[in-house]
């Protein structure tokens, strides 16, 4: 047999590195409660990497769910669309958990979600077409990284693609939304993964689960093995040790596949395009519905919510609104997470909105939310061995600390993907990661200034 | 409400500095508790002017240098035990407190403390002490269960002039030597539970010894009796695994052990000293940097350095 010279491996590969991180995976068991109770929405125009969207809409537009109300000439970056039906309320500049200003536009919900009248299943007929659906939709890497969807799938003629990842990891501590997409939606994952895989034409599908979700795990191999869902046989799910980071791209890739990114270079250099579970499942439903990304499914959990579950809320829900949703604070609140604790982002308030790209919010109390005093780093090596990347954290920090350029350089600074598994296991309890990344910073800027240099 | 704003990641494992010492002074146990055995109450005396005189002066020296202080990470304790049993068991009490001053304000404090010595500060104050106290520093006394003419002292099993011990006596420690290095049992218990907490990876250990092993075997020694007289086994467990005076990654210490075994015998085999263990580790512990920058690992995804091509 010819497909058969791509073999699907009976168990994973080796992976360097990662870190015992605690599961809790508290909500796995709770099946997603919709709320719809939100009076307001805040849909920011950039909940992507890429460039900003310019609002379509103007202050007192009715919208409906579904309606587009911003979008961008740039390939780079996704539509942004009305999550309930309403009337705009206003236009204005905020800053998003990461830093960025962006333009937002605040929805009055009239608490009726009536659909845009507008919206049809998109007609795909080749691959140009399904690319621009794709982009049509909104959609993102689900994963948390938030890249377009469209960027990825769009993979030059010259790269071939032999084999489609998908990313149902979710090795974050906490999160369990990808799980409850595994066991609430698993038809959709399916048919997104057919749809996906004759557009790359690839040849095999390989779907990485975690062994902590030994529901999902059965769940996932029933459809496989089913001849009706699976009828070229191409779909295998492959059990990953659960250990963090074993949901990265890279350390992903390198699981399935044994193959090894360079640095630099991205999946498609070896073959691989990888895709969060959701999002082949989003992919989907707009094929079959027209539905633009409106809603998603989030944890919510931690320390100090009361009620800790999986809920689909709209997008641009402020968190204090989704917190409310959740029984509110069952204790003071002193860390707010948009995200996993490994990688999250903390939030300076709680009137953040809910992005595309969120797949949990947590609210931990004070006690949890105290940060550690680092101490003197006593070289154990620990970081090093936990390094999934192969390198020595604690070496990176110190230079980084030290501005010493040429020394991040020589110890592969940019290799870096900021994981957090130094820094988790690191008994000085360090702030290595951090400084990692300020060392980055330093290198970047020291780039621009060169470029602008030679420029002159 | 107030909310606490930080880089992730925003979650840390239990283990911490003081957990790690913590582990290292229970692995002592046993080791202490046979040096009480062998030698009475003295031992743990001199154990006890060891600990107090390093945390002392290690509270003093941060005080002093306007420092945070350090002693709560127990490190200098783990520095006084260790250098207590490195010691004669009847050796002056005075000499004691001189070597632990050394070893915390000369090795350790000048340097920055914690983390930033660059050779064992234990190791390096009982050389110290050998040079300054050499009579001292290798008058052995007899276990309370050792039959021998003078009745007060003995030689170590390197000496010339040592009497044929058994491999029982060597094993359980019945023998002439510092009061916490003679029992190979006692150690290496300690070693084990050190591996099984996580604290040290074996690579160091096993290949220290076992390089040990193949060099006695080569210039015609008996590895057994080698391995299991003087310091080798408790600075192959205790000491070359001081985590700040060790390469930090997988080959490094591999190069690093082999080193400590070759130069322990070639000390102990062709110089006037008998034993090799304090001055081989602190050989190699001054290599370290340089073991390392040759062992860097390679990262992920980066390209093999062609010869002749620049990096």
């Amino acid at each position: 047999m010819e497909k058969d010279l791509l073999k699907f491996p009976k168990k994973p590969f080796r992976t360097k590195g990662g870190a015992k991180a605690p599961h809790r995976k508290n909500t796995a068991g709770c099946e997603s409660v919709i709320l719809r109770d939100i009076p307001e929405v805040v849909i920011p125009m950039s909940q992507h990497i890429g460039a900003h969207c310019v609002p379509v809409v103007n202050k007192g537009d009715k919208v409906y769910v579904g309606t587009l109300i911003g979008d961008s000439e740039a390939f780079v970056s996704a539509p942004v669309h009305s999550s309930v039906s309403g009337t705009v309320k206003e236009i204005l500049n905020i800053t998003l958990p990461n830093g960025v200003v962006s333009e937002a536009v605040v929805i009055e919900s009239d608490g009726n979600y009536e659909k845009d009248p507008s919206i049809k299943p998109p007609v795909v007929e080749n691959k140009a077409d399904f690319i621009k659906a794709v982009r049509a939709s909104g959609l993102v890497g689900l994963g948390g990284a938030g890249f377009p969807a469209h960027v990825k799938l769009n993979v030059p003629e010259d790269k071939k693609i032999d084999t489609l990842l998908i990313n149902c990891a979710e090795c974050e501590p906490y999160i369990t939304a990808d799980h409850r997409e595994v066991i609430e939606n698993s038809w959709a994952i399916m048919s997104g993964i057919y749809a996906v895989k004759d557009i790359l034409g690839v040849d095999r599908v390989i779907i990485g689960v975690e062994k902590n979700k030994p529901d999902a795990i059965r769940i996932l191999t029933e459809i496989a093995d089913n001849k009706d869902a699976d009828p070229d046989d191409v779909v295998r799910v492959l059990p990953l040790k659960a250990s963090y980071p074993q949901g990265a791209e890279k350390v992903l890739i390198k699981a399935c596949t044994n193959r090894v990114v360079p640095t630099g270079k991205l999946p498609a250099d070896v073959g691989c395009v990888v895709m969060n579970v959701t999002s082949v499942a989003f992919i989907a439903n707009y094929l079959k519905t027209g539905m633009p990304l409106v809603s998603k499914r989030l944890t919510v959990d931690g320390s100090a919510v009361k009620n800790p579950q999986n809920v689909i809320v709209p997008i641009g829900t402020p968190v204090h609104r989704l917190i409310e949703l959740c029984g509110g604070y069952k204790e003071e609140c002193g860390k707010l997470l948009m995200g996993g604790p490994m990688m999250g982002i903390s939030l300076f308030e709680d009137t953040a909105p809910i992005l595309k790209q969120n797949n949990a919010i947590l609210a931990f109390n004070v006690k949890d939310a105290s940060t550690a005093k680092g101490g003197s780093c006593i070289r154990c090596g620990k970081c090093v061995s936990a390094c999934p990347m192969g390198l020595e954290p604690c070496k990176i920090s110190l230079a980084a600390k030290n501005r010493q350029v040429d020394v991040l350089k020589e110890y592969n600074v940019m290799t870096c993907m900021e994981c957090g598994c130094c820094t988790f296991v690191c008994p000085a309890q360090r702030y290595i990661v951090q400084t990692i990344r300020l060392g980055k910073a330093i290198l970047r800027e020291g780039a621009k200034k060169e470029k602008g240099a030679e420029g002159k | 409400m107030k909310l606490f704003v930080s880089s992730s990641p925003h979650l840390r494992s239990k283990k911490t500095t003081t957990g790690v010492m913590l582990d290292v002074l229970i692995a002592l146990v046993p080791a202490l508790v046979m040096a009480v055995v062998y030698f009475g109450y003295k031992a743990l005396i001199l154990a006890l002017v060891c600990v107090g005189t390093c945390v002392l002066t290690e509270y003093i020296c941060r005080k002093v240098m306007k420092r945070n202080n350090t002693i709560t990470d127990l490190s200098a304790a783990v520095t006084g035990l260790i250098l207590a049993l490195n010691l004669p068991v009847d050796i002056n009490l005075f000499m004691a407190v001189f070597g632990s001053v050394v070893a915390i304000v000369v090795v350790k404090q000048m340097f920055g403390g914690i983390g930033y010595n660059f050779v064992n500060p234990a190791m390096a104050a009982r050389i110290v002490m050998m040079v300054s106290f050499p009579t001292a520093m290798t008058t052995w006394t007899n276990t309370r269960f050792m039959e021998t003419v003078d009745g007060v002292s003995s030689a170590t099993p390197l000496a010339p002039d040592a009497p044929a011990y058994s491999y029982l006596d060597l094993f359980l420690g019945n023998i002439g030597g510092s009061m916490g290095e003679v029992c190979t049992l006692a150690i290496l218990l300690g070693g084990i539970f050190l591996v099984i907490r996580r604290v040290i990876s074996p690579i160091i250990p096993v290949i220290y010894i076992g390089t040990a092993a193949l060099m006695s075997l080569l210039l015609g020694l008996d590895p057994l009796y080698q391995i299991l007289s003087g310091g080798l086994v408790f600075g192959a467990v205790f000491m070359a695994t001081d985590y700040t005076t060790s390469p930090i990654n997988k080959w490094g210490k591999v190069i690093f052990a082999v080193g400590l075994g070759i130069f322990t015998i070639l000390i102990r085999t062709y110089s006037n000293l008998p034993e090799g263990t304090s001055f081989a580790i602190l050989l190699m512990n001054i290599l370290v940097p340089h073991i390392e920058r040759l062992t860097k690992p390679r990262a992920f995804g980066e390209k093999k350095a062609k010869k002749g091509e620049k990096s």
